[in-house]
């Protein structure tokens, strides 16, 4: 039984929710042209304005937005409204400089936790369950998000935050905890200590919506095995309000754009051409409804695709795939494009290695290397050193088959790779250090 | 006839053979022989020690990733030629040796020889009745 929270909306025909987009994209550009002046300078330099949008296609006629145009607007330039109507402000944690600052008014946070509750409702949460929320609060959308979009739901929060293992699976057993919120790395390691100290029975876990970072298919699967919990998938970016851009149903097959409140597209990212439905590319969304800080064309880097078949659920609003994998976070190694996710893939499939690995690139003269450093589970293949040799080697082939790449492959023991409590941060880039 | 030999994964940096050697030593269990190759990235450490299963129970305590294995060990004379006929025998039978190391007994003029075949149970049989000694736990230990 498909569950939603605003149906209406969720299941309004195409026709009608494009004309919903279509009237809602000419306010704001709008709203931005008049309130924005890094917007109206753009619309200005391009002779764009509101009235000139008659479809839904015209959006490609706007200019893209990127994060470094955020940065150059630290901290609060691209508001759209002045300060005593802000109600909230959130950040990036920006790996360099300055981080990206959003700000929400009263409105923005209402319809972000509508957003977030949508989700949530759409893989089973209701207001009987109890939800622990194991993200990090503070700057970084992804608790504070999931906290008001629950709260709306009216789930039970237990809002833990991260870290503290042993005390966020005492609570999760003697609170009876149903919902699960975390990045999947961190979702990856709570399960295997509760396998390891046999306490799965105990809990009553039964959904998990992780996001915070992508999630592949394997380590989904290999969460859902430890911890018997339905792992579900959600996206959002900060830049665009926070989580509930978009997320899974109880079909699994795509993630739901909430799309009365954002239009996506998909572009090539060298040339910025709109690619059609169904063609990976990098994902650009406009923000219909933000207030605080509205969003036109911004490049999120991610690379994925876009279906707009009516879903299974009988969801109308387009689905998007997971993603691939960052534009940012694809390496070129030797030449050859390797996204981490790929690896991930790779690895998750072989069942004598743990669920934890890290990537190591290096550059000797010239030649770029890529070192893949995985666990062994146990001391099973301890009799021969034939065995960890042969074990080694198809790794590496499997690795090689997929990537077309040659990688070094080492062998650690168990439980020596570092753990995550929030994101992964399983690259070593060490090349031009 | 089968002895227990401790497998220990050992990754190449330095520290790791006396972080391992350390949690042996503190279990108050004595090390008879050792055996590890020169590999790049990691290695496996084999060790015949007096208590086995107390050294097992103290590396996993230390999470450490170690197995038991079972090997053969047989007790030739310490002169010229005594191990090639050990070695002939095994080959005559059409077993494949994975490894062995040996060792000087402090009792008396005798060599111990471990070795790692596929089906130890078979390797023993090929052994049995033609004058080699075979060695238990009590022997070694």
């Amino acid at each position: 039984m498909p569950v939603f929270w605003q149906k209406d909306i969720e299941t309004m025909p195409r026709k009608e929710l494009e004309r919903l987009q279509l009237e809602r994209l000419r306010h704001i550009v709008d709203y931005a042209d008049k309130h924005v002046p890094f917007y109206h300078k753009k619309f200005g330099a391009l002779k764009i304005s509101a009235d000139k949008i008659k479809c839904l296609s015209d959006v490609k006629y706007l200019p893209l937005t990127t994060k470094e145009d955020l940065r150059d607007n630290y901290p609060f330039s691209l508001f759209a409204r002045p300060m005593r109507e802000i109600v909230r402000t959130h950040a990036s944690s920006g790996t360099t400089g300055k981080p990206i600052v959003v700000g929400y008014t009263r409105n923005d946070l209402s319809a972000w936790a509508d957003q977030v509750a949508r989700f949530c409702a759409a893989v089973g949460v209701t207001d009987a369950d109890i939800a622990q929320i194991s993200f990090g609060y503070g700057l970084f959308t992804g608790a504070l998000g999931l906290h008001y979009g629950l709260e709306k739901l009216g789930a039970a929060i237990v809002p833990i935050s991260a870290g503290n293992t042993q005390r966020q699976l005492m609570l999760m057993e003697d609170f009876g905890v149903t919902v699960l919120i975390s990045t999947p790395s961190y979702a990856t390691y709570l399960s295997e200590i509760a396998r390891e100290q046999g306490i799965r029975d105990k809990l009553k876990l039964r959904v998990g919506l992780f996001g915070g970072e992508g999630c592949t298919p394997e380590m989904r699967a290999k969460i859902e095995e430890n911890i018997g919990i339905l792992s579900t998938d959600n996206y959002g970016l900060s830049e665009l309000g926070g989580p509930g851009v978009s997320g899974e149903c109880a079909f699994r097959c795509g993630l739901h754009f909430s799309e009365d409140h954002f239009l996506p597209e998909i572009i090539d990212s060298d040339t910025f051409e709109t690619k059609e439905a169904g063609e990976d590319g990098e994902l650009v969304v406009t923000t219909l409804t933000k207030e605080g800080m509205p969003m036109i064309r911004y490049r999120t880097k991610d690379i994925t695709r876009l279906d707009y078949d009516v879903c299974k659920c009988g969801r109308t609003h387009v689905r998007m795939d997971k993603v691939k994998g960052r534009s940012d976070d694809m390496l070129i190694i030797k030449g050859v494009n390797v996204f981490p996710s790929q690896i991930e893939s790779v690895l998750m499939n072989i069942p004598e290695i743990g669920a934890h690995y890290q990537l190591i690139i290096r550059r000797e003269g010239l030649m770029d290397s890529l070192e893949v450093k995985v666990e062994l589970v146990d001391g099973a293949y301890l009799v021969e050193y034939r065995k960890l040799e042969q074990l080694r080697n198809y790794v590496k082939e499997q690795l090689r088959s997929v990537l077309q790449l040659d990688v070094k492959v080492t062998l650690v023991e168990p439980k020596s790779l570092e753990r995550f409590e929030g994101k992964a941060r399983r690259i070593l880039d060490l090349r031009g250090k | 006839m089968v002895i227990k030999q401790l497998s220990v994964f050992v990754e190449n940096k330095i520290g790791r053979m006396a972080e391992i050697t350390g949690i042996i030593g503190d279990a108050n269990v004595d090390i008879r022989a050792l055996s590890i190759a020169d590999t790049s990235d990691f290695g496996i450490l084999r060790l015949i020690v007096d208590k086995p299963e107390e050294a097992l129970l103290a590396l996993k305590e230390n999470k450490i990733t170690v197995s038991l294995t079972d090997v053969i060990a047989v007790g030739i004379e310490d002169k010229p030629g005594a191990f090639a006929k050990v070695v002939k025998i095994m080959s005559d039978a059409g077993i494949s040796i994975e490894y062995m190391y040996a060792f000087i007994s402090r009792s008396d003029d005798q060599a111990f020889v471990i070795m790692r075949v596929e089906d130890p149970d078979k390797g023993i049989a090929a052994l049995n009745g033609q004058g080699i000694k075979l060695l238990c736990r009590e022997d070694i230990y």
